[in-house]
């Protein structure tokens, strides 16, 4: 049975992270991942990283922006540690090997992103996820005897004792089907977003909120739901990315009658004011009937120079080649605004503690809150790293004060009852992807960037019916050898228990912000909702409560851009 | 909509029957990629079907499977190409090879392509502690081993090299492209040991053969052969580590008789292979001596096949211009730096950006050579 000081569930960047700063405390630390470590969905940032490093930048600027970013619903407290302690970490990576583009004088160089008052978004071309993914499992491979590595390992539930404090996990090795209970004395969630509630979705088919459900499962309260982030530049139909970076890279949007139609909605900041703004606006433009006949309008990149577009958006030629038949180089792309983030997740602390004891969240997981009602781009990579090391050494910290909690292995033959219950239905109705499928047209429909009291309502309805169909649900594989039917099926669940608060949340706050944009309450009211939505599990589903939005020096204004 | 067939190779380790093949009737908008089929598939007739994928997007490294036998990955190859490839009409799915299949399409990579990839020592060795601040390196440093850095492990290279497949030893293109990004990146500190060590691994280095499976099968053009060839160069031309592979005296033997006869004399390739690159010096070496008699059959095969002739092993023709191949020979000696290939960057010199218009020459030169 293994036994770990540190346990980390999911290895993107939030949990490498979090692993590497543990095991430099000198405590024992395992991480699990359902998926081989870089193939965490933190691949698939593709923009860069802020940091105010220059020295003409500041941190109260970064913050400042981040702050407005998040239309005054981030927490100014955890803000202004995330962009003060921002140059230190693109540092430390830097010195481990990212490959960071550089200037002309060979120094750390930077582009442009969407609502940032300076250009301080570091890269590498258009793969700055996957160069520091990769750069920290290689410090994985090279700390291989301090980290215990679990992967292609679920996780099924978290573990309490019986004070009710986390004290591990049961996980199943996909490999052999054996399940196991993993006994830790701090647990770090680090396993990622919620995406694939919605179709489509910018997000990898791993995104489905595991560990968002799971720690709701043990009642720590989940806040800020109802912000989900809708991408400005999105393929239709697939749902594919297309860097922020494009835009930042000087890439126009137009719409079928060939208006630049940013100037109506965001005058000085144009294509890069924020993305819930731009998102508005394009979505706007397309219902209104100025958009392409396939519900989309255009992306043009060719504005850029070749040579550049070659060098620092690779990624997005071969996308648009592959996907999409477009050589972006010569044409205009057609996207449209597509689910991409939830900013909302596991309430935590600046620690990444949760209010569940020994529990700790970090990364999309969950909701410090820096990202408030909207995430601003390349801030995500920051907040996974800063929050996943704060939480690793605050974690271990902690676990060297502390004995090996004792765990009932009840849990562990509870998950596997649960597992073999389900393998041996037998199919009455439809298959998990069936399901899934109604799922993400239902939240596309009614959660997406426009949003009524009455097609929420609706929503809510089904997702209702979704969790009862969901309970009988049948698997065709019986076996234990990378059965990924049965996981599927584990995987519904949690994402019905992430669309049913999704769509509470949105419910509730009577007002548009950020990313939440009510046609029944197009207003911001700054009176009534300053506050954050908590939602914690209740019977069957869940109950609100609100908390503060911590203010340090910002008082909210008037957000254009 | 279009309909396609996919035959897809099953396998369960769990039945104890041997793999089988299965045929899956789809219908996908022709622009939707192979691996939509077999969700497709799984979605609708059976769930039990496995492959790794995740991103949907070429950018997780997951679903790499041989498509109509060829490698590469299933979220970025079209179905409707892929249809047009196929014989008899169905679309055939099957697991990478080089590496044992575990169940379905999904293969042991942990067995075989992550044991090679830290094999190279996977990870930064700078020289004493970092700078206060970044390391300053030139610009098109980081670009140049961003090519590697490109490499998403998806072991497409690794499922579909040949020298692999003759030698389970090699450490393979994946592997030894992760080597180049540190050999080429300003800063590490242990590039001479690097090298060294590749170089000096009977399966290392010199093991590839040239053969560009690699380059055709990578869905990220980080092109491992050509990071192999680089490597070689440095390791032969830079650090003059002569190898017990014998790798340094053939592409001196190599370089040398095609600078005197302007094509391959393969009657002497071999012995000049041995110590040094020259005939006289490798044969002196008696460690050359043993390959050399060890070599013969290779010889005598030569001779019964025709490839090589007693006569033409001592009279070789030169091109009838053999001046123009040494003019060039010296055109590209006479500069002060190796010109380097680098497919990656392309596209001409220019940007709107006066950051990057000062590295622009720099990078336009690598660009021109491309």
């Amino acid at each position: 049975m293994p036994q770990h000081d540190v346990l980390v569930i999911g290895a993107g960047l939030a949990g490498q992270r979090a692993a590497l700063a543990a095991a430099e405390q000198g405590v024992s630390v395992g991480i699990l991942s359902k998926v081989h470590p870089v193939r965490s969905h933190s691949n698939a940032a593709q923009g860069g990283i802020n940091a105010a490093l220059n020295p003409e930048d500041s941190w109260e600027s970064h913050a400042f922006d981040t702050v407005k970013g998040s239309d005054y619903l981030g927490d100014q407290d955890a803000i202004e540690i995330m962009c003060r302690e921002a140059p230190e970490e693109i540092l430390r990576l830097e010195h481990l090997g990212v490959t960071f583009h550089r200037n002309a004088e060979g120094k750390l160089g930077t582009r442009a992103f969407g609502g940032a008052s300076a250009a301080r978004t570091y890269y590498v071309a258009d793969i700055t996820g996957q160069a520091i993914l990769h750069v920290l499992y290689e410090q994985m491979m090279k700390h291989s005897d301090d980290v215990d590595r679990f992967e292609e390992y679920f996780t099924t539930a978290l573990v309490q004792d019986d004070d009710g404090r986390i004290a591990g996990c049961v996980a199943r090795n996909m490999r052999d089907g054996t399940m196991e209970l993993f006994t830790a004395k701090k647990v770090i969630l680090a396993s990622g977003g919620n995406g694939q509630v919605f179709s489509p979705t910018t997000n990898a088919l791993i995104c489905t909120g595991d560990g968002i459900a799971m720690a709701y499962r043990v009642g720590a309260p989940l806040m800020d739901m109802e912000m989900i982030q809708y991408h400005p530049t999105t393929l239709a139909g697939l749902g594919l990315l297309i860097t922020e970076g494009a835009r930042g890279e000087g890439a126009h949007l137009y719409n079928a009658q060939g208006e630049r139609f940013m100037e109506r909605y965001a005058p000085n900041k144009m294509e890069l004011a924020s993305r819930d703004v731009v998102s508005r606006a394009e979505q706007t433009e397309i219902n209104e009937g100025r958009g392409f006949p396939d519900g989309t309008v255009a992306l043009d990149i060719t504005v850029v120079p070749r040579k550049r577009i070659q060098e620092a958006l690779r990624e997005i030629v071969l996308v648009g080649r592959d996907f999409a038949n477009v050589d972006i180089t010569k044409e205009p792309i057609h996207i449209k605004p597509g689910n991409h983030y939830v900013m909302g997740g596991v309430r935590t602390d600046i620690d990444g503690q949760t209010p569940v004891e020994s529990l700790y969240a970090a990364g999309e997981v969950a909701c410090v809150s820096v990202h408030g009602g909207n995430r601003l781009g390349a801030n995500s990579l920051l907040d996974t790293l800063i929050f996943g090391r704060r939480s690793g050494e605050h974690a271990a910290t902690q676990a060297k004060q502390m004995s090996m909690p004792r765990p009932s292995t009840a849990h562990l033959a509870d998950e596997q009852a649960l597992i073999a219950e389900i393998t041996g239905r037998d199919r009455t109705g439809r298959r998990v992807s069936e399901i899934k499928a109604d799922l993400g047209a239902v939240m596309d429909k009614y959660a997406a960037v426009f949003r009524d009291e009455e097609g929420l309502t609706i929503a809510l309805g089904r997702m209702r019916e979704l969790k009862e169909e969901a309970k009988t649900v049948a698997t065709d594989d019986k076996g234990t050898v990378f059965n990924q039917d049965v996981l599927g099926a584990l995987e519904l669940g949690f994402m019905l228990d992430n669309a049913e608060c999704i769509v509470m949340g949105a419910i509730e706050r009577k007002e548009s912000r950020g990313a939440q944009y009510r046609t029944d309450y197009p207003d911001r009211n700054d009176e009534e909702w300053i506050k954050h939505i908590n939602l914690t599990r209740n019977g069957d589903g869940p109950a609100i409560s609100y908390s503060d939005v911590t203010m340090t020096q910002w008082e909210p204004q008037e957000r254009t851009y | 909509m279009s309909a396609y067939t996919l035959k897809i190779r099953r396998f369960d380790p769990e039945t104890g029957d041997t793999a089988r093949w299965q045929d899956f009737d789809v219908d996908l908008a022709p622009e939707r990629s192979v691996l939509d089929g077999i969700l497709q598939a799984k979605d609708r007739e059976d769930a039990s079907i496995w492959i790794r994928c995740s991103c949907r997007a070429a950018i997780c490294g997951s679903c790499s499977v041989k498509i109509n036998g060829k490698t590469g990955l299933a979220c970025n190859t079209r179905i409707s190409d892929a249809a047009a490839d196929a014989k008899n009409g169905s679309i055939v799915v099957e697991p990478m090879g080089n590496m044992p299949v575990i169940k379905d399409l999904i293969v042991d990579m942990d067995a075989v392509h992550w044991k090679k990839v830290q094999r190279v020592i996977p990870w930064l060795l700078p020289e004493g502690d970092p700078p206060e601040r970044e390391y300053i390196v030139p610009a098109e440093s980081m670009i140049d081993i961003t090519q590697s850095m490109a490499c998403i492990q998806c072991g497409a290279c690794v499922g579909a090299c040949l020298s692999l497949e003759v030698d389970p030893d090699f450490i393979g293109p994946a592997a030894l492209a992760k080597a180049y990004r540190f050999v080429g990146d300003p800063r590490d500190g242990a590039t001479e040991d690097r090298l060294v060590d590749l170089a000096e691994d009977p399966h290392g280095l010199y093991d590839c053969t040239h053969c560009f499976a690699c380059v055709e099968v990578c869905p990220k053009d980080v092109a491992p052969m050509n990071q192999i060839m680089r490597m070689r160069r440095q390791a032969t031309s830079d650090y003059e580590i002569k190898d017990n592979n014998n790798g340094y005296g053939h592409e001196k033997a190599f370089v040398g008789l095609i600078e005197k006869y302007g094509t391959l004399h393969e009657a002497q390739l071999l012995p000049r292979s041995f110590g040094d690159g020259s005939l006289v010096k490798g044969q002196t070496d008696p460690k050359a001596v043993k390959q050399l008699v060890e070599a013969l059959p290779t010889a005598i095969r030569g001779v019964k096949s025709g490839k090589v002739s007693p006569l033409k092993a001592l009279i070789h023709h030169k091109l009838p211009d053999q001046k123009q191949v040494r003019r060039i020979f010296h055109e590209i000696e006479s500069k002060d730096e190796r010109l380097e290939l680098n497919m990656y960057i392309v596209g001409e010199v220019g940007g709107s950006n006066p950051d990057l218009d000062e590295t622009a020459p720099a990078m336009g030169e690598t660009g021109d050579e491309g």
